[in-house]
């Protein structure tokens, strides 16, 4: 409900963010908090609606529409409004443990698909999130709080990103002893390494939730990498239970010619190395670094921006981004209508940033890398592109079509290949002999089983590269599963 | 024929309505002439009676006379039967069988009873019987009558003789009762004073019928008539009135409570006068026989044990005495002690009794039918239900009057006078000392404390006990004075863990309980309900949502409990009831409670009551899992026995309790204990001797309170809704209120809502509500009714004892489970808004999503994924039709063979939305797109835009070709009717069936106000009830009367499912609607309160098949259309529809989703972001709609409907309907809740006759040839008509001539349009007494001149006419003191002018728009709800007058100087009437007045008018006088008048306007 007319009176306020060219000179979050006032104002706008279509999560002509987490956005909206912090948070954490990671990193689906939005700017939900954990942090309503009693089984969780957190910390309120294991030597998975400190810090957020969950009895095992340093059968003696939520973290390649020169690395390995030098770690790794180079990203989704970002604060000598696919429109079209997640052209963070340090939006539309040629070093110093059409293809499919002459050269230094992912990797699937989808995923039943008993799993292992979000759902639905698992074995 | 019911169709439901009146010479001397009389006034009541399928049978006719001796001593004579001297003999008559050898066998049991009775049979006489005149039907099942003359034993009073024959008469019946004929055995009288003739006849045929009343020896001094219009035709001779004592045309809504209240009663009852013989009365009511049958044993019973009639009828229909500033203080006392010993029979009644020497007549508290009277110089009174009736010489009248609401006409022929309601009602109440006796003995609630001291002793273990409990209960309280919140994390949980598992949501926290606290009173919510049937459910259901609310339609009108709230009580009494035959004061010795709903210290008192004759006890409701699981009947069983025990120890308050229990332990559903022990002490004769109080956690909002007071509990403690309250008062969620005021509001609130519930079936008092069981179940098992809930209809069997546990306790485990974050978590709840895994709806994301992309982009396909979904995915987990599929698919038709799309769009229509609930963009788009496709839009309540009526250059036409006559009459003239294809008439809406709607004055903008006839900003109430509506043969006035305006228009009467439904439709049917639609309690609303959104009314399923089911059987079938809606949907949807016997459907929600709707429910709040339910102009920008969705909606919809015929091999819709036997209830065994569920009396198919049809085929007969209109008026009018020359002419009238000059007016309206005539164009002067409906809707330039009187609705709807009304010259009453037109004149009146020369009846001028009226008196309620005009009232007036009045003025003369206390003043203000101009207008009306009328009264008036001028008192509905103002201020500010109203609106937006809280 919030106030009924709110909706008319008050216009939808962003977050505030710091100085574009004071922000690129460092690594802090970008973000800056709402004020309190602003904040009630914008709950404010909520119509609280019969049917809250931000909230239901569901597939809408191949895009998803309403959180995924099926957060119950207008009851803690209104609570905003209302300046009900406490029983806003109470109502946010019955779906989502972890607002905070959310509240900075998420698309927001619920915004594309709020009704305001229908002809006016949508509600600022996800302000709303991050401001009711924040406060809420602020305030120390959130300790950590170990379960009243234990049931004394026993649970593996393999991966600590955003779906084995999840996963970790609801079997723990469950009552079980839950152990965390992670490959990498920090926990958090992609939210550690795969999202840059600018919009998530991995010290003052990240670590506050991991240190928060290990005071309330989890523990966490990192540089482990299971079936590797750990043999499999060891973990099935001592755990009742394995949950894995190893991610899919086998990026999406591109074969063209040259791939194989210097300096073309694949996002998630450069932005794990950028994480890893602002946390004090320079030594590792450090060839992988934009600094006085002329940097192309391929690949125009949110990593790609990531690494844009990212570039621009390693001092980067130029930035280019390329995305086969067209320029999204400006507006909805009529086939992506509303609730459908929005397909239009969204000008992120890295964008505004590489514009007011280079004085230009880097992405190019409809471009094609066709090759990387290499200086006599073995670098890639240029990249050949042509641009594309997308015309249907008589089956309903668009497929894009090379324009004759409109080849180009680019003089670049250095190329991060930011196209996507393909699956889990394979060690674990073939240690624990795991049946997979079509799509190279983990296979599991409707519970989360895979074919192996006691053997669960969930997140982007599961159903392939998606949202944090969606990993979240995941990590608490099979956390469910296994809960009832656990009651049930014993 | 069979009378049993099967299928959806119950006898029970039966209703009956009529004419009745009574003939009496008050000297008591017998003649012939009074039986003539009586005869004539019959006959001219003819057209308030009815007629079955065939037009020779009546629903009933009757009459009840004196026995005439002469008569019987000649016939008897011929028999050689001497009989003694008159009175020294009974007469009994008695129906038989036809077939001589059981009549055999029924003569010789009689003749032994009379034997065993001491009494010896004298003879003998079968009565003539004319079966040649009657018909078919009624002539097949005639009984055979026989009079049966018994002796008097010596020395047997009148009063003991006339007991005797009664037990005789009780013998006769069960003795015949246990033979297997008992069907055609019946005593319609057995008397030595009195006889009854009646049977299954028209009016006219009676006489004919019985030669014995042609007799010229038949003589009387008195005699009652009446003529029945019955919604059933089943053949029934018995249920003809007069019963034995009276006659009544009304209806008791509390019956169910009324016969389980007399029954608990039976074992308390003594009487020295009956003595051992009172055993043998009992049952006291019979089962079986109708409302009046059994009001009528009450009263025989009653009176033969002792009472006199009057004070009889005065314990059974007592005055709305609680809130009454005028009555006399005994009085009241008498009213008041009684209402510790009987519970009022509450309903519109107008009832007329006999003994035989004194006769009398009494209306119903609230005067819900009308009764005139006239007495003559030679001793004549005449009461009936209109005047006119006798032919009487207009100078022997001495006086004229009405019988008022709760008033007494009584006549007693021994002493040969009337005696005056005052002085009999004084003399009774004086007869004991009452008021001393409540004084001793009855102790208001408040006073328990103070009292405490002195009367309760308690052993000090149980003080202390109790010590500790009080501290724990006033808790609250405490904290109530001292407002700190501090509860503790601990006490949160332990809240929440409660509120887990009574099943409390997020949702019903905030939106249903935080705004009781808040403002007071039931929240509303937007757009139907959409969401499961509780026995469909997935969700843990409360026991109470399987049991729906029942509502008051057509046969008897739901009362407005706000404006009217000076009839409603919610007061009870709480201790045990004594011997109902022998009052004594401790029979007062009880609790004086005004709200069925304790407050926490309340009951604390309550608990420590132990003193003489009031003393209680707690009982826990709760038990074990185990046994609640495996055995819960042992559970109930083991409650009552510990009742039973301690109830014979003396304890009279039963507290039953869940608030304490034992580990492990879980409460019953509150609701299966109450009703449960109601029932069982019933049964055991000892429910009158306690009272059952609740102490829970579980009831919470107003449906639950309802249901439980519904079902015979006296009070409740719903203590966790009060500890939720301080919870979220805790929480900072309450704005400015204290803790204290916040529980008061939310108790307010629920009691309010109680009374709304309540009214919406017409029942007035909180009393005879109690224990009335108005509901149905749905789902239920019958097993389990018939043990916990007896008397409960339930069609659809389901779940049983065991089920409800199952149920229950599943909610019980998982409230123990704490959240994943290790708390307890309230479910969000999604009952009204959806959430993901919660409640299934019909509307969610995806089916909005699809269904507004298939209609905007014309895909077929995607329409079809829709259907797909709802068919195959919701719907079996929401609606009945989704447990429902086709079956016997092998005849296969191809589609092309399928009717086309085009055809059956023109059986399609859009629901009734008001063009003010809707944006103009909105309604305007539907009827654009219903006129291209043939089908027909529908105005809604809010009257339309007469630049509408004309096409737009395009083609377009954005005229609805339904025009929606709804309680409000907005906007409803004559243009108005007659720009319509279909008139509909509004007696529920299914979102709120039996309520009315307020549209607040934020929302009527100037356009708004402009189409409705009222002032912008103002806001506008439409009353529950058609105030022109309060019977049967009501609505088929009205129906007539919009036949008349508009003869080519079809009349289609709107009902809302129910069960019983069926039963009105066949009444409606004979009343000659059209079309009947059936709505689905799931329809949609702008705003209704929530609880009846999800509770009143049924699925429209059911009602569709009842209605079909019944009127086949009726052979009505064929002469109306049956129409239904209800989130129809899909081809699937119609085609079910269809199949189940509905020929045309609607649509509302689906069409105005294509608009842009997406489910918001804000439409109350005009913030409707897509222009689709908001008057806002900015709002209204963002409407995206065109006409073009919607015809791509009903086209998929027909196509997909196609689709499922050409599947089904029907080729016609018209083939399809009824066709019952193509539907099959779909297994869902995966599902346990289903298992049991039995949808085969939906399917069930009735026996065709011979010629009967499955659908209409034929025409009703209007019989509009027959009017004076017709017959004469129009063709004199001519050269009026034709070349606007004036006309003047004269006729008699009688009160058959009804509406009369409405066709001629149409006619007017139809050439010249709204504007008519020139004033006085036709002149037309009338002389005698007018029927009903004199004058409505005519327009300007028809003047209607009457002297003589009229009676109801005179002027009704009056759109510019002018009617002037007096009485003749040569008269012996005094014109100002006497009645001269009826109840209810000038309903709705829109504009034009009317002098009234005497006083009018209750409800004059009730929502008059623009008339201007002058009148010498007026009747309770006048000036109700009205928004405009003027009215000047010379003389006196009842009370409540202005009730509900938000516009126009009105002037009253205060001649008696009481009118500030007989004024409703909640929403006027009064004062001087000082400005000159006004001054002015009052004298130049009355001067008027004068011209036309002749008053002298009026003369005198300006004689003195100096200082009579000072008498007037102006009536001003305060937000009509700040609109006017502010418009005034902008006007002189220089603005056009149409720039100066928006300001205003505008600025009186800012203000915060009071909510009346409709």
């Amino acid at each position: 409900m919030g106030k009924t007319t709110g909706f008319m009176e008050y216009k939808r306020v962003e977050q505030p963010e710091r100085q574009l060219g004071k922000r690129v000179k460092d690594w802090k979050e970008f973000k800056k908090n709402i004020t309190r006032p602003e904040i009630q104002k914008q709950g404010a706008r909520c119509m609280e609606c019969g049917i809250p279509y931000c909230h239901p999560g569901i597939e809408l002509n191949n895009g998803v529409s309403g959180c995924p987490l099926n957060n119950l956005i207008p009851e803690w909206n209104d609570l905003i409004y209302r300046r009900r912090n406490r029983e806003a948070l109470e109502r946010l954490l019955v779906t989502n443990n972890f607002p905070e990671f959310t509240g900075r990193v998420c698309p927001a689906p619920c915004e594309g698909s709020c009704t305001v939005g229908l002809n006016k700017s949508p509600v600022a939900i996800k302000a709303i999130e991050k401001y009711i954990i924040e406060q809420s942090f602020q305030n120390r309503w959130i300790t950590p709080r170990p379960p009243a009693a234990r049931t004394n089984k026993h649970a593996a969780v393999i991966g600590s990103g955003p779906a084995g957190l999840a996963a970790a910390d609801c079997l723990n309120r469950a009552g079980h002893r839950v152990t965390v294991f992670e490959k990498e030597d920090r926990p958090g998975g992609l939210l550690m390494y795969g999202i840059p400190n600018m919009k998530l810090d991995k010290q003052k957020v990240l670590n506050r939730r991991i240190n928060i969950m290990k005071k309330e009895g989890i523990i966490f095992k990192t540089g482990i990498y299971v079936g590797r340093d750990m043999k499999v059968t060891e973990l099935q003696n001592k755990f009742e239970a394995i949950l894995l939520c190893g991610g899919a973290e086998k990026p999406r390649d591109l074969n063209i010619p040259g791939r194989n020169l210097d300096q073309i690395f694949f996002a998630v390995d450069y932005l794990k190395a950028s994480t890893k030098a602002i946390l004090g770690e320079r030594k590792q790794n450090s060839q992988i670094n934009a600094a006085g180079k002329n940097v192309l990203i391929i690949g125009g989704g949110d990593t790609g921006t990531d690494c844009v970002a990212s570039a621009i604060r390693q001092d980067c000598k130029s930035i280019t981004q390329f995305e086969i696919l067209p320029e999204p429109p400006q507006e909805r079209q009529k086939d992506n209508p509303w609730p459908e997640w929005p397909r239009i052209l969204n000008k992120d963070y890295g964008h505004r940033e590489a514009e007011a340090v280079f004085g230009s939006d880097p992405r190019n539309f409809n471009i094609k890398t066709v090759k990387f040629t290499g200086d006599d070093t073995g670098s890639v110093n240029q990249v050949h592109t042509v641009q594309v059409k997308w015309e249907e293809n008589g089956k309903g499919n668009y497929e894009p079509r090379e324009i004759k002459g409109s080849e180009k050269k680019w003089k670049i230094d250095m190329v991060i290949i930011a196209v996507g992912f393909l699956g889990p990797n394979d060690l674990l699937i073939k240690r624990l002999n795991l049946k997979q989808s079509s799509d190279s995923s983990v296979w599991t039943d409707k519970s989360f089983r895979t074919n192996q008993e006691a053997v669960f799993a969930a997140g982007d292992m599961r159903r392939g590269q998606s949202l944090v979000v969606h990993a979240i759902d995941e990590g608490r639905k099979m956390s469910y599963e296994v809960d009832k698992f656990l009651k049930k074995k014993f | 024929m069979d009378r049993k019911s099967n299928g959806l169709y119950d006898p029970k439901y039966e209703h009956d309505a009529c004419g009745m009146g009574f003939v009496a010479n008050k000297k008591g001397h017998k003649s012939r002439k009074i039986i003539d009389q009586a005869l004539e006034v019959l006959v001219n009541m003819s057209h308030r009676g009815a007629t079955g399928s065939e037009e020779e049978t009546g629903d009933g006719a009757g009459i009840l006379l004196q026995i005439p001796h002469n008569f019987f001593k000649k016939e008897m004579k011929k028999k050689n039967v001497i009989l003694p001297l008159a009175g020294e003999y009974g007469v009994g008559m008695l129906f038989l069988p036809r077939k001589r050898s059981v009549r055999k066998k029924i003569f010789s049991l009689i003749k032994k009873k009379i034997k065993a009775e001491g009494l010896s049979l004298l003879g003998w006489r079968r009565v003539k019987q004319n079966r040649d005149l009657i018909g078919q039907q009624a002539s097949d099942c005639c009984p055979e009558m026989f009079q049966v003359f018994v002796s008097r034993p010596e020395n047997l009073s009148d009063k003991k003789y006339e007991i005797k024959l009664f037990v005789l008469t009780r013998l006769l019946e069960q003795a015949v009762f246990d033979l297997e004929f008992k069907e055609s055995f019946y005593i319609a009288s057995f008397s030595h004073k009195t006889v009854v003739y009646k049977g299954m006849l028209k009016p006219g045929q009676l006489e004919d019928f019985y030669p014995d009343l042609q007799d010229s020896s038949m003589t009387s001094s008195l005699a009652l008539i009446h003529s029945r219009f019955s919604t059933n035709t089943f053949p029934s001779w018995e249920r003809a009135h007069p019963n034995r004592y009276l006659i009544h045309n009304g209806e008791i809504n509390t019956l169910q409570g009324n016969i389980n209240w007399m029954r608990a009663r039976e074992s308390l009852l003594e009487s020295e006068l009956l003595g051992e013989d009172i055993k043998k009365l009992m049952p006291i009511i019979r089962p079986g026989g109708s409302d009046s049958a059994m009001m009528d044993n009450c009263l025989q019973f009653l009176h033969l044990a002792g009472y006199s009639l009057p004070r009889a009828i005065m314990m059974m229909i007592p005055e709305p005495w609680v809130n009454n500033k005028f009555m006399d203080q005994k009085k009241k006392d008498f009213y008041n002690f009684h209402s510790c010993i009987m519970e009022p029979w509450d309903g519109p009644a107008a009832v007329a009794f006999t003994d035989g020497v004194k006769i009398g007549a009494v209306l119903d508290r609230n005067g819900l039918r009308p009764a005139r009277y006239y007495v003559t110089s030679d001793d004549l009174v005449v009461m009936a239900s209109e005047v006119g009736v006798l032919n009487l010489e207009s100078s022997s009248i001495i006086s004229k009057q009405r019988l008022e609401p709760g008033k007494m006409l009584f006549v007693d022929t021994r002493q040969g006078r009337i005696i005056k309601d005052e002085e009999l009602k004084q003399r009774i109440a004086q007869q004991q000392p009452y008021g001393k006796w409540l004084q001793k003995n009855l102790i208001h609630i408040n006073e328990l404390s103070e009292k405490k001291n002195q009367c309760v002793q308690d052993s000090k273990d149980n003080k202390n006990n109790r010590d500790k409990d009080n501290r724990a209960n006033s808790n609250l309280d405490h904290k109530k004075s001292n407002c700190v919140k501090n509860t503790s994390q601990k006490e949160i949980n332990n809240l929440l863990k409660k509120q887990k598992m009574y099943g409390y949501t997020f949702e019903e926290l905030r939106k249903i309980l935080a705004p009781m606290a808040q403002k007071g009173i039931d929240p509303t919510g937007s757009m139907g309900y959409d969401a499961s049937l509780a026995v469909l459910s997935e969700k843990p259901q409360l026991l109470y949502n399987y049991f729906h609310q029942l509502f008051a339609q057509v046969t008897n009108p739901p009362i407005d409990s706000i404006r009217e709230k000076i009839i409603t009580s919610t007061m009870s009494n709480l201790g045990s009831e004594g011997n109902l035959l022998n009052p004594k004061p401790e029979d007062c010795r009880r609790i004086r409670i005004e709200s069925p709903i304790l407050t926490n210290k309340e009951l604390i008192d309550i608990k420590n009551l132990n003193s003489r004759g009031l003393k209680s006890a707690v009982f826990s409701i709760a038990a074990c899992e185990k046994k609640l699981k495996n055995d819960p009947q042992e559970v109930l069983n083991e409650l009552f026995l510990q009742v039973d025990r301690k109830v014979k120890k003396g304890v009279n308050l039963l507290i039953l309790s869940d608030r304490k229990m034992k580990d492990k332990q879980w409460p019953l559903p509150s609701l299966l204990a109450a009703a449960g022990l109601h029932h069982h002490l019933i049964k055991n004769g000892n429910r009158t001797r306690v009272s059952i109080v609740l102490e829970s956690g579980e009831p919470r909002t107003v449906h639950h309170f309802s249901v439980l007071l519904g079902y015979g509990l006296d009070a409740i403690n719903p203590y966790l809704g009060y500890k939720s309250i301080q919870d979220i008062w805790e929480r900072d969620m309450l704005e400015g209120l204290d803790i204290k005021t916040a529980v008061n509001k939310y108790r307010k609130a629920a009691v309010k809502g109680i009374v709304k519930v309540m009214a919406k079936m017409g029942i007035s008092t909180v009393q005879s509500y109690r224990g009335a069981q108005i509901f149905e179940a749905v789902g239920l098992e019958n097993k389990l009714i018939n043990k916990y809930f007896p008397g409960t209809v339930s069609k659809i069997e389901g779940m049983g004892l065991k089920d409800i546990m199952r149920e229950t306790l599943d909610r019980y485990q998982k409230s123990s489970r704490k959240s994943m974050s290790g708390t307890y978590i309230l479910k969000s709840g999604s009952s009204f808004n959806w959430r993901k895994g919660g409640e299934k709806h019909l509307f969610n994301p995806e089916t909005i999503y699809l269904l507004q992309q298939a209609c905007r982009n014309n895909d077929y396909n995607k329409y079809k994924k829709f259907a797909e979904k709802i068919d195959n995915h919701y719907s079996r987990r929401i609606s009945l039709r989704g447990q429902l599929e086709f079956k016997g698919k092998n005849e296969e038709v191809p589609l092309r063979e399928v009717e086309a799309v085009e055809n059956i769009c023109s059986r399609f229509k859009t629901g009734a939305m008001s063009y003010g609930s809707i944006s103009q963009e909105a309604h305007e788009a539907l009827a654009i797109a219903m006129n291209r496709i043939g089908g027909k839009s529908n105005t809604g309540e809010g009257g339309e835009d007469e630049n509408r009526y004309t096409r737009d250059k395009n083609g377009d036409l954005r005229c609805s070709a339904i025009k929606q006559v709804a309680s409000g009459r907005f906007g409803v003239d004559s243009l108005y009717l007659k720009n319509a294809q279909e008139l509909q008439i509004k007696m529920a809406q299914g979102a709120k069936p039996g309520e009315g709607g307020q549209l607040p004055g934020k929302k009527v903008y100037p356009w708004i106000a402009e189409v409705r006839g009222t002032t912008p900003g103002v806001g506008l109430i439409s009353p529950p009830p058609h105030h022109d509506i309060y019977s049967i043969e009501d609505l088929a006035e009205l129906i007539y009367d919009l036949k008349n305006a508009n003869s080519g228009a079809r009349i289609n009467v709107k009902l809302v499912s129910k069960s019983g439904v069926g039963t009105i439709a066949a009444g409606v049917a004979k009343g000659k609607a059209d079309v009947i639609l059936i709505s689905g309690y799931d329809g949609g609303t702008g705003a209704s309160p929530r609880t009846s959104i999800r509770h009143a009314g049924l699925p429209w399923e059911l009602g569709v098949a009842e209605t079909h089911q019944t009127l086949v059987k009726n052979n009505l079938r064929s002469r109306v259309r049956i129409e239904t809606d209800g989130k129809l949907l899909t081809g699937k949807d119609l085609a079910v529809a269809a199949l189940l016997g509905a020929e045309e459907y609607g649509f509302s929600t689906a069409p105005l989703i294509t608009l842009g709707c997406v489910m918001m429910r804000v439409c109350s709040k005009d913030t409707c972001p897509v222009g689709v339910a908001t008057q806002n102009p900015e709002l209204r920008k963002e409407f995206k709609g065109k006409p073009e969705y919607v015809v791509n909606f009903m086209k998929f919809a027909a196509q997909n409907l196609r689709e499922k015929m050409a599947e089904l091999g029907f080729r016609t819709v018209d083939e399809m309907i009824g066709r019952v036997d193509r539907l099959q209830q779909k297994k869902q065994k995966e599902y346990w809740k289903l298992s049991n569920l039995d949808l085969s009396p939906l399917l069930f198919q009735p026996a065709l006759e011979n010629q009967s049809m499955r659908y209409c085929t034929e025409k009703q007969k209007h019989e509009l040839a027959d009017t004076m209109d017709n017959k004469k008026l129009v063709e004199l009018a001519r050269p009026a008509l034709e070349q606007e020359k004036k006309v003047q002419y004269e006729f008699n009238i009688n009160n058959k001539d009804r509406a009369t000059g409405t066709i001629l007016g149409g006619k007017i309206t139809e050439k010249y349009g709204a504007r008519g005539l020139p004033e006085d164009t036709i002149e037309f002067h009338f002389y005698g007494s007018a029927g009903q409906s004199f004058g409505a809707f005519i327009p300007g330039g028809l003047t209607m001149k009457l002297t003589g009187d009229t009676n109801d609705y005179l002027g009704k709807g009056l759109s510019g006419g002018k009617i002037i009304v007096k009485p003749p010259e040569n008269i012996s009453f005094i014109p100002e003191k006497n009645i001269i037109t009826g109840n209810v004149a000038f309903l709705g009146a829109t504009s034009g002018q009317a002098f009234i020369r005497g006083k009018a009846g209750e409800r004059f001028c009730v929502r008059n728009s623009g008339l201007q009226a002058v009148v010498e008196g007026a009747g309770d309620h006048a000036c109700e709800y009205m928004t405009g005009g003027r009215v000047i009232v010379l003389g006196e007036t009842g009370i409540n007058f202005a009730a509900g009045m938000t516009g126009g003025i009105a002037y009253v003369a205060d001649v008696n100087n009481d009118f500030h206390d007989k004024c409703n003043r909640d929403m006027i203000s009064l004062e001087a009437v000082t400005l000159k101009d006004e001054i002015k207008f009052i004298k130049n009306m009355i001067n008027r007045h004068i011209e036309y009328t002749d008053s002298s009264y009026a003369r005198n008036i300006l004689k003195l008018w100096k200082e009579k001028k000072l008498d007037f008192i102006k009536v001003l509905p305060d937000d009509y006088r700040r609109m006017l103002k502010t418009i005034e201020k902008f006007k002189n500010d220089g603005l056009t008048n149409q720039q100066a109203m928006m300001a205003a609106f505008k600025e009186n937006n800012q203000l915060e306007i009071r909510g009346t809280g409709n």
